[in-house]
């Protein structure tokens, strides 16, 4: 393909990635509007859900797509892989900034005490911390500076972030696991996938080899 | 300097009710009394009229009544009625699959008399009050509504439970068709819900038929409904069939699902915290949806949902932190 129509493809991309945020500062301004209830009449709630959600689809996007690159033989979709894992990066941010600004309030004692005492938030705000380091390394000159290997050992910890992002959704449900678990299964099916062609179980793929 | 220290009990100038809302209370006083006085049946509704027909008679009664109400519209769009489905909007969309016309209630258990009985021979002989209550949800959100109903000790007394009766427990409608929410396996159906005798005594224990003085709508649990204000929503049964007399504690629904997180009294209390989240706070649901909803600060939950005065006595020398 060519670099141009490739530059139009990421271009696109990246606006389609906003559509989510779009569509929610959309909905609750025709919610103030014309009150409607798009948001419902509970939108803190809601804001925090469809955020927590949006953030968990990028990660999940963005763990597949390797695997779909070597299964259609497409090495150029690799660059989405970034782009994805950065929106899930940038969602996991407005999901926190939602839950302390529209819930909390910024009533900052209250998200210590929830950090301290409630696992699945302890275990949502680990996430996002091994989120930091995966997004402070995704630009080409900090991995050209921390050398490859480094980089591959830091950005390997998706894994563990999206069965943590998973859990933390499991843990807050309260009833309907419906989508917690299908996310769950998906996870685990791009975990076992990379397990087996690292182990040379299905054949090491050149795809990502110099 | 002066320092205001205010009850518990007085009303917030948040809380005090719109002129709109006043006067939406004159007019459905008024054209109660007039609707009153062209029907021959104190219970219109239950004599075939249509469903947007309005009750006649009610008492008003004074429980919070200063309190800004919750729209008609939040209150029916945005429901825990699980029979429905688990989304908060399922109920809106699906109750109207529930037919509530015939509906029998039967009373079984430790009293002289049992049986079944329709909504009208169970309510009829008491007087319909409006109760302005607050409702607060195990999730950490609040409603105002104007229910409909009859006090519940009203409807216990003339069933003479016996010394034996300890308990009072209640079930809903079990039926897949007309809820379509029980083809889900996560609740072991019928839902079951139960109070400790004296608690279901209590005055402020109502069995509501109506809400914003029309007949019950089904998301809220028709065609009758218990309420109990102090306790957090999922206590206040839905769509009741059969009411029991029993001399043991009833299995509730939530309870036997999370015993850690609903024990079997789950009385609003702020000092205990639910174990994935805070019950100090609540987000008062006003019906209005948008920014202003989104903004709108939160309150603090009073201890027993603001009854104390009514219910603390019963739980004396019990440690709530251990009776959740």
């Amino acid at each position: 393909m060519a670099k141009k129509t490739r530059n139009i493809y990421k271009h696109l991309v990246f606006v389609v990635c906003l559509m989510p945020l779009a569509w929610l500062i959309f909905a609750i301004l025709l919610d103030t509007i014309y009150q409607t209830q798009l948001m419902s009449v509970d939108p803190v709630q809601k804001f925090d859900r469809e955020l927590g959600d949006w953030a968990l689809i990028f990660i999940i996007l963005s763990l597949s797509i390797r695997p779909i690159a070597e299964l259609i033989k497409k090495k150029e979709l690799i660059i989405y892989r970034k782009i994805f894992g950065l929106f899930g990066f940038f969602y996991v941010c407005l999901h926190l900034i939602a839950y302390t600004g529209l819930n909390l309030q910024f009533n900052m004692a209250g998200l210590l005490d929830d950090i301290s005492k409630r696992n699945y938030i302890t275990i949502g705000i680990i996430g996002f911390g091994l989120l930091i380091p995966m997004a402070a390394t995704s630009s080409k000159k900090v991995i050209k500076y921390i050398g490859g290997r480094l980089w591959k050992k830091i950005h390997s910890l998706i894994y563990i972030i999206s069965l943590l992002g998973v859990f933390h959704f499991f843990m807050m449900t309260r009833a309907d696991f419906t989508r917690p678990t299908v996310y769950l299964i998906i996870i685990l099916i791009l975990l076992l996938y990379r397990l087996a062609t690292k182990s040379k179980i299905l054949g090491q793929r050149p795809l990502l080899r110099k | 300097m002066l320092i205001k220290f205010s009850k518990k009990y007085d009303t917030k100038p948040s809380e005090i009710t719109s002129e709109n809302n006043f006067l939406t209370r004159r007019r459905f006083i008024q054209s109660s009394l007039i609707s009153g006085a062209s029907l021959l049946s104190p219970l219109g509704v239950f004599a075939g009229q249509p469903t947007n027909n309005i009750f006649s008679n009610i008492k008003k009664m004074s429980f919070g009544a200063n309190e800004k109400l919750t729209s008609f519209k939040g209150i029916t769009n945005y429901n825990n009625f699980y029979e429905f489905g688990t989304g908060k909007t399922d109920p809106a969309q699906y109750s109207h699959l529930l037919k509530t016309e015939p509906w029998t209630v039967e009373i079984m258990g430790m009293a002289k008399k049992t049986g079944k009985f329709s909504i009208s021979d169970l309510i009829k002989p008491s007087e319909l009050e409006e109760r302005i209550y607050r409702l607060r949800c195990v999730e950490a959100w609040s409603m105002v509504i104007p229910w409909v109903g009859v006090p519940l000790s009203s409807i216990i007394k003339r069933f003479e439970p016996n010394s034996k009766a300890k308990y009072i427990a209640f079930e809903t409608l079990v039926d897949k068709k007309q809820m379509p929410g029980q083809n889900s396996k996560f609740i072991d159906w019928p839902y079951i819900e139960g109070l400790r005798m004296d608690e279901a005594m209590n005055p402020l224990s109502i069995l509501a038929i109506g809400l914003y003085g029309k007949p019950m709508p089904n998301q809220n649990g028709a065609p009758i409904r218990l309420v109990v204000p102090w306790k957090y929503g999922f206590k206040s049964i839905k769509s009741i069939v059969k009411i029991s007399f029993v001399e043991n504690e009833p299995k509730t629904t939530w309870n036997q699902l999370a015993p850690r997180e609903y024990g079997f009294y789950s009385n609003v209390n702020p000092n205990r915290d639910h174990p994935r989240w805070s019950q100090k706070e609540e987000r008062r649901i006003t019906g209005e949806s948008g920014l202003g909803a989104l903004f709108t600060p939160k309150i603090k939950t009073e201890y027993l949902n603001g009854y104390a005065e009514e219910v603390a006595h019963l739980y004396k020398g019990m440690d709530l932190k251990q009776f959740f």
